[in-house]
């Protein structure tokens, strides 16, 4: 009995292990290549010189840090205004009573649903019509397609878990209605604010289609950038890496710090975790 | 006569006395923002109507109303079913091998509680942070038959040159292992929410019962967790019908037609082919597609979830 117990357990560790493989190998492959030099990528495995070559040629040689700062740019731009719009509509989805409310939340939340490809198609005519084509506003505004619904959506569930009494009692107190929301709401859920806007920059930073479509010239986030160097005559494989590290960093880091969150962040609020 | 006494709305977070107007309309005046900011982005749904109806190119300046025959070409050409077909078999395949591998995964991860199985709840969260996009250059190295390293691994079996994305019997399956790689964790971390949120005293009282482990599993694990597969499969199999962004970083819908799926074929019809009229059908057409289930979907998450409280405050109260 005690031996067929252990016998489940290493079949158990054995499976979870070639998971964890299949899922982190790509991860500590792509980190090695970029150490390693042109010369060395096609004979060499695990054993190698380690190089900075790959770095210096991606950040100081190419346009890799413009690509980058675009990429801030937008992403944080249109957290921003989503928590700006998104933080007192969650709030209000969460405790008026009004008519249509439940319409409204699924509206905002229908957005996440919509093909990308069929907002991509129109806008980019009229974002040439316009003027927004290829700048960092109409980048921000599209993306809040990304954004918004992940906001509003996940700080309404913040605010549902706040009881009412609180509200009621700063009321007592003689607050307006913007003080209570400031000075007593707003602490309260700066927890899932904040993991909700760290989430939202995540997917806004990764985000492929809007961007390739509507910018590409003057304004390049990185996640279009980095298929040029795949596409490119020469290929330089370790400089490929570099691009494709250094962008999936800021999201490795940022989902690291809101873990505990996470769940909640990634199902919109339907699973609480 | 009877003095008129104004109907109340109880349970609000203010209207504790009777509401002024000002105080009945703020709700929408705080909403408005953000509906604006996105509805003046859903403008292009309209016009994307609108546009199915003519021959607008992005080249040519003129364009006329066409009625509907934009619409009865996409239903009479093969391309298009050709791409239904892809969608499909895109979406079924890797939605279906992450919730089978996700749920194994979860289960897992949630049996063992050694320190191996903590450190991956949190490591195994990363390939779901790397962008799509890169997630395929990433794997476009690992495969790549010059430098990458499954070449030289499968090199030890006697195997050289596996086509991948190259070849059209093999294509399909390697944008769906990009696919499962990247979004797997999803359906795991939700899973092991649930599973973790799962009330004890009835799996308690099966133990006492003696039942197998697959009969706990089957009659009483997988029922509680109908209502996290549900949202896991709500997100995962509409992002898995319009994905774009694996499909075009690996081959742009190549080899051939092989990985045309429906948003690539829109976007090469409207793109590539400047024929802007004619891609919106698809993308419509799929849009309604998406939209129809994600209803379908999230009714029965609904239904589900109502069960599933019901049942466990229950058996919660059996056990208090």
């Amino acid at each position: 009995m005690r031996s067929k117990k252990r016998l489940l357990a290493i079949c158990q560790n054995g499976l979870l292990a070639v998971y964890s493989v299949f899922a982190l190998f790509p991860l500590i492959w792509m980190v090695l290549l970029t150490f390693k030099s042109d010369a060395q990528m096609f004979d060499t495995a695990f054993v190698f010189t380690p190089t900075l070559e790959n770095y210096k040629a991606v950040l100081l040689r190419t346009d890799y840090l413009r690509y980058f700062c675009d990429s801030v740019i937008v992403s944080f731009g249109a957290v921003l205004i989503s928590i700006l719009a998104g933080v007192p509509a969650a709030y209000a989805l969460a405790r008026y009573d009004f008519k249509k409310k439940e319409n409204v939340a699924f509206q905002i939340l229908s957005f996440k649903f919509a093909p990308e490809i069929l907002v991509v198609l129109p806008l980019f005519m009229i974002y040439q019509k316009i003027g927004l084509y290829d700048t960092y506003l109409g980048l921000i505004w599209v993306y809040q397609l990304i954004t918004m619904p992940l906001l509003i959506w996940v700080v309404r569930g913040y605010f549902e878990d706040i009881s009412v009494e609180i509200e009621h009692a700063a009321q007592v107190d003689g607050y307006f209605w913007w003080q209570i929301f400031l000075k007593t709401l707003v602490p309260l859920i700066k927890p899932g604010l904040v993991s909700s806007a760290l989430l939202a920059f995540i997917f806004a930073w990764n985000s492929f289609t809007f961007p390739l479509q509507l910018a590409g010239i003057k304004v390049e986030p990185v996640t279009v950038a980095a298929l040029k160097y795949l596409a490119s005559d020469t290929v330089h494989y370790g400089q490929m890496a570099v691009a494709a590290t250094i962008s999936a960093l800021p999201a490795i880091i940022f989902a690291l710090l809101i873990q505990k969150h996470l769940v909640r962040g990634l199902s919109f609020g339907a699973v609480k975790g | 006569m009877i003095p008129v006494v104004p109907k109340k709305k109880v349970g609000d977070a203010d209207n504790i006395n009777a509401p002024p107007l000002s105080a009945r309309i703020r709700p929408y005046l705080i909403v408005a923002p953000a509906l604006i900011i996105t509805i003046g982005i859903m403008i292009p749904f309209a016009m994307a109507i609108y546009y199915s109806l003519t021959s607008y190119s992005f080249r040519l300046p003129d364009y006329s109303f066409v009625g509907l025959r934009n619409w009865i070409r996409m239903f009479q050409a093969p391309e298009f079913w050709r791409a239904v077909w892809v969608t499909l078999r895109y979406a079924s395949f890797s939605t279906g091998i992450e919730m089978l591998l996700g749920l194994g995964i979860a289960l897992l991860l949630g049996n063992l509680n050694n320190r191996f199985s903590r450190i991956m709840r949190v490591a195994l969260i990363f390939p779901l942070m790397v962008a799509p996009v890169i997630a395929t250059i990433i794997w476009q190295l690992m495969l790549n038959s010059s430098v990458g390293i499954v070449e030289k691994f499968l090199n030890v079996f006697g195997v050289y040159n596996f086509p991948w994305a190259a070849s059209h019997s093999t294509a399909m399956m390697t944008a769906v292992m990009i696919d499962v790689w990247v979004n797997c964790p999803f359906i795991i971390v939700l899973i092991l929410a649930g599973l973790q949120s799962l009330p004890k005293s009835p799996f308690e009282s099966a133990k006492i019962d003696g039942g197998s482990a697959w009969f706990n599993f089957r009659k009483l694990t997988l029922p509680m967790l109908k209502p996290y597969i549900y949202i896991a499969l709500l997100f995962r199999l509409m992002a898995a019908l319009q994905e774009f962004s694996i499909i075009f970083a690996l081959t742009k819908g190549g080899p051939g037609d092989t990985l045309m799926n429906i948003s690539i074929t829109a976007y090469n019809t409207g793109f590539q082919f400047n024929k802007f009229g004619a891609s919106l059908p698809y993308i419509l057409f799929l849009w309604v597609v998406i939209y129809i289930l994600a209803k379908q979907i999230a009714q029965r998450w609904q239904a589900a979830q109502r069960q599933a409280s019901g049942k466990s405050i229950d058996e919660r109260g059996e056990a208090g």
